[in-house]
């Protein structure tokens, strides 16, 4: 399993991987947020969170085709498939690799794009907790996004219209925590949801996208 | 005598299309009286006036738009765990129905609400997640539509439509806690104080009752328009095969 992940990341980390594209990406929506609603720092600060956990998420989104598709092209997700490792495992190790090099950076980025929306300072802590919650859900739902339409030419598109609805309670709960924490008030009980929605994924999803990887390899 | 017999697509067809008549004209019947009757011989609202009766396209259609993808969540339950090909092709035709039906409710709602509400759209939890089903009827479809292997195409909406059956319902809680609503609670529950009055309830349920029947009738009826497709899809790579 670490050999898979190692192999993952190194595939990630070196040319042609597309590290670092979701990163750049996240930031050049935060930027592009300003110039079309205006540069008020009042409005900015009350958009903010919600903006930075939408670019997030798109982020995650556009890093997702990547995730399968090029092991499927190459064959090696067949070889992985025959492999005593459970295709379970498998699928969690890539939706790991994948939140280390595309959530994660994100988790990271973040604060510093929220200088630049002029975040309040209190909600700083908050928005990294939440995201931090938050984009292992985002980075398991995908991959499940991932495993159902791998076989499929120019499959990104449909991925994108399957994969948003799943992600609507997570963007409802991370957001909600990072908006009333840059306001200030209480943020435990969307917390908890959060929390319990990632927990939940990450436990029962990976079984969902080894059964529809293995209908896609068949 | 059990209900897996009509796994078999040919005996499907053959009791489809005896119960098909009889279901289209009771259900054309019973829209036909509830909307007529709802429509001319229901009293007008003393707050809403005559606004008011748009409730009998609303709530069956809303009604159908849900438990559509419930009987869609059930086919596919039935074809993962044993794999009868008549109950993915019944998901896969009452997708559209579902749809359509849920677009009904959007927008009676959106007409409804412009003069009660006045406002076209508001982000409240009912009308948003009624939105959100809309996009996971979307998906579905369009991953039916995407895949050209029926099998492969089966398996993987209906492992879709179990996935997506959770999410609907988290989002449905979820957007509760997100805003409060304008939506009016259950207006025909049980034990409820605040039911809608008797004069309108009864040509409702008679117009649900319509919608429901309709529903059935063009899910079997789109059924075996899938069987029949299949069929001479399998009769055509067969001709193929001996040329």
């Amino acid at each position: 399993m670490i050999a898979l992940l190692l192999r993952d990341l190194k595939l990630a980390f070196r040319a042609g991987g597309g590290f670092g594209l979701g990163l750049a990406f996240f930031l050049i929506v935060t930027v592009m947020v300003p110039f079309s609603v205006g540069p008020q720092s009042e409005l900015l600060s009350r958009i903010a969170p919600g903006v930075l956990w939408l670019g997030a998420l798109l982020a995650c989104l556009l890093s997702l085709d990547r995730l399968l598709a090029l092991d499927w092209e190459d064959g090696s997700l067949d070889l992985l498939a025959t492999a005593p490792l459970p295709l379970e495992s498998t699928v969690t190790i890539k939706a790991l690799a994948h939140w280390i090099t595309t959530g994660l950076p994100l988790v990271l980025a973040a604060p510093v794009l929220g200088v630049l929306l002029n975040l309040p300072l209190q909600g700083f802590q908050w928005l990294v907790v939440s995201l931090l919650l938050g984009t292992p859900a985002l980075s398991v739902i995908g991959t499940f996004g991932a495993a159902l339409t791998v076989g499929l030419k120019r499959g990104g598109l449909l991925m994108s219209l399957l994969v948003m609805p799943l992600y609507v309670p997570t963007l409802i709960f991370g957001s909600e925590v990072a908006r009333r924490g840059a306001e200030g008030m209480a943020v435990q009980t969307p917390l908890l949801l959060l929390a319990g929605i990632s927990a939940a994924s990450i436990a029962l999803l990976p079984f969902a996208s080894a059964a529809v990887l293995r209908v896609n390899l068949r | 005598m059990s209900i897996w017999e009509y796994a078999n697509p040919k005996k499907f067809l053959a009791t489809s299309e005896k119960v098909m008549p009889a279901l289209w004209v009771s259900s054309a019947v019973l829209i036909t009286v509830g909307l007529v009757w709802g429509f001319f011989f229901t009293p007008d609202d003393y707050r809403q006036g005559s606004t008011v009766k748009i409730i009998f396209l609303h709530v069956p259609s809303a009604l159908m738009a849900i438990n559509a993808w419930f009987m869609m969540l059930v086919a596919s339950l039935v074809w993962v765990i044993r794999r009868h090909h008549v109950s993915a092709l019944a998901a896969r035709a009452a997708a559209p129905v579902g749809v359509i039906m849920t677009v009904i409710a959007l927008i009676t709602g959106a007409i409804w609400g412009q003069p009660m509400w006045g406002t076209w759209w508001a982000w409240d939890p009912r009308l948003t997640s009624f939105l959100v089903l809309f996009l996971f009827y979307l998906g579905y479809i369009a991953l039916w539509e995407a895949i050209d292997n029926p099998d492969t195409a089966a398996d993987l909406t209906s492992i879709l439509c179990l996935v997506g059956s959770v999410f609907a319902v988290l989002s449905r809680y979820a957007v509760n806690f997100w805003n409060q609503g304008l939506h009016q609670g259950a207006s025909l529950s049980l034990d409820e104080k605040e039911n809608v009055h008797d004069a309108f309830s009864s040509p409702l349920y008679v117009c649900m009752a319509g919608f429901v029947l309709l529903f059935l009738a063009l899910v079997l009826y789109r059924t075996g328009t899938e069987i029949r497709a299949r069929r001479i899809k399998a009769l055509m790579a067969r001709e193929r095969l001996e040329a």
